[in-house]
């Protein structure tokens, strides 16, 4: 092989500015985690919101859950940033539109927000699934104690069913962090983004995207070290995962 | 709101968004999908064989996979994959390989890591009783894989691995990264040559949309035709 490795390019300074190719990278660790985070959020509260109305008695309210599952469901997540990024401004009126274009930021903004709500259908449907799990009778002592529906979730089912869930949510997370990878297309300098734009500027293909891959890596362990232990301390006594 | 919508740029561009976009997208899904199931099933029965060098390989190879981004890895062999073919054909310099059998090569590996996953629940699915009973017959671990567990393992996750191949259908969109002429990217060209990137977007999803969704549909009917009565 006649490629010219050389793994000291990291301490070279990169012609951004603002210190090595390996704080570029670390820059680029932090949106990532910064984009997953927010991207995060968003998905657990409409998530959660779709999934609840999908368990609703009400036939509109599961009806809508169902169709926003399926809309967010059946179109790529490239497709979907596209159409945030470049659509939107478009079909808002004027003045909106241009406000949205020159928002500062504005590839982690729609990054967060897309990301988000393609993840937020995958957690309505595990959220469902998990209020799906419980026994019947659980909604039915709930009413009997006089709770109200929003009593009953409050109290009986959504605690049961996020503990339930908690291992099928660690990997929808771990999913978050490797979409976000998927901005690069909108212009978010995330890990990948910076990878590429390091193998562009010193041509070392091999050691930038081994780096990130590495760095990817570590942050998958990390993920999945801090949630066994949430899972271990929440498990449901009683279940097969509890003690 | 659609005032300024120009649809005659659609109906212009049609033929060459399907015949050149479309096609390359269906092409690459369906020879990965063939492709990943192929290695997927070698993967899992490395992984579930006794033979502890073979399971932690094909350990390794789909927890690397499984947690990378698509996006990077497509990145990897793009610029990997030339070297390899150097290496295999001892030629001088890195071997140029063409767009499709490069993006095809990622997506085979790559889905390879999640085809196996399924494979490997299927064939743990399947009752302890069955390699035994072909054990007693006397067919030999070869013949026991292909005639007995592998077809029933494969019936009863049908349904996970035509819902894994409407994912690979759309994740397909991502060789965008690397300027590969897709179905969205070629919306994407055409749009972008013509200003007129708003109108073609919405049409590519909602042609995504309903390719998807009833592609789902259709699994979802086959879930309930295909399970068995035990």
């Amino acid at each position: 092989m006649n490629y010219h490795w050389n793994w000291l390019v990291f301490f070279e300074p990169s012609p951004t500015g603002g210190g090595s190719y390996l704080d570029m990278l670390l820059s680029g660790l932090l949106l990532t985690i910064e984009t997953s985070f927010c991207a995060w959020i968003i998905a657990l509260i409409t998530g959660s919101i779709v999934g609840v109305m999908r368990t609703l008695p009400s036939k509109t309210a599961s009806t809508i859950g169902f169709a926003y599952v399926e809309l967010f469901r059946n179109m790529p997540l490239l497709l979907q940033l596209f159409l945030w990024f470049f659509v939107l401004p478009e079909l808002l009126p004027r003045q909106a539109g241009l406000w949205l274009k020159q928002l500062p930021n504005a590839p982690f903004y729609t990054a967060a927000i897309g990301i988000g709500l393609f993840m937020s259908a995958r957690i309505a449907e595990q959220l469902r699934a998990g209020i799906g799990s419980l026994p019947r009778g659980q909604k039915m002592a709930a009413t009997a104690l006089g709770l109200t529906t929003t009593q009953a979730y409050a109290y009986v089912l959504l605690p049961m069913a996020y503990r339930i869930i908690l291992p099928p949510l660690t990997s929808e997370f771990l999913s978050t962090i490797k979409n976000t990878a998927v901005a690069i297309t909108i212009g978010l300098l995330e890990l990948t983004g910076q990878a590429r734009a390091m193998q562009e500027f010193t041509f070392q293909v091999f050691e930038s995207f081994t780096a990130a891959t590495m760095i990817y890596l570590l942050v998958n362990l990390v993920v999945v070290t801090v949630m066994r232990t949430l899972e271990r301390a929440v498990a449901i006594p009683g279940y097969i995962a509890g003690k | 709101m659609f005032e300024n919508f120009d649809f005659d740029v659609i109906r212009r561009s049609l033929a060459y968004l399907f015949f050149d976009g479309m096609r390359f997208t269906l092409t690459l899904t369906a020879m990965a999908a063939f492709g990943g199931l192929v290695f997927g099933t070698l993967i899992a029965l490395m992984r579930l064989s006794g033979i502890r060098p073979l399971s932690v390989v094909a350990g390794l190879y789909v927890n690397l996979m499984r947690s990378l981004p698509l996006v990077l890895v497509i990145f990897w062999f793009y610029f990997l994959v030339p070297y390899i073919g150097q290496w295999l054909t001892g030629a001088s310099r890195p071997v140029k390989v063409g767009a499709f059998a490069s993006s095809l090569i990622t997506f085979i590996m790559f889905e390879a890591a999640y085809f196996s996953e399924i494979m490997r629940a299927g064939i743990q699915s399947i009752s302890k009783g069955q390699p035994m009973a072909a054990q007693a017959l006397g067919l030999t671990y070869g013949q026991t894989m292909r005639y007995v567990v592998l077809p029933q393992a494969f019936r009863n996750m049908l349904p996970v691995l035509l819902t894994q191949t409407i994912v690979l259908f759309q994740d397909t969109s991502l060789v965008y990264v690397v300027s590969i002429t897709d179905f969205l990217g070629a919306a994407s060209i055409v749009g972008q040559r013509d200003g007129r990137l708003v109108e073609m977007y919405l049409f590519v999803a909602i042609i995504y949309f309903l390719i998807s969704c009833s592609a789902s549909f259709g699994v979802r009917r086959l879930q309930a035709r295909l399970a068995v009565v035990r």
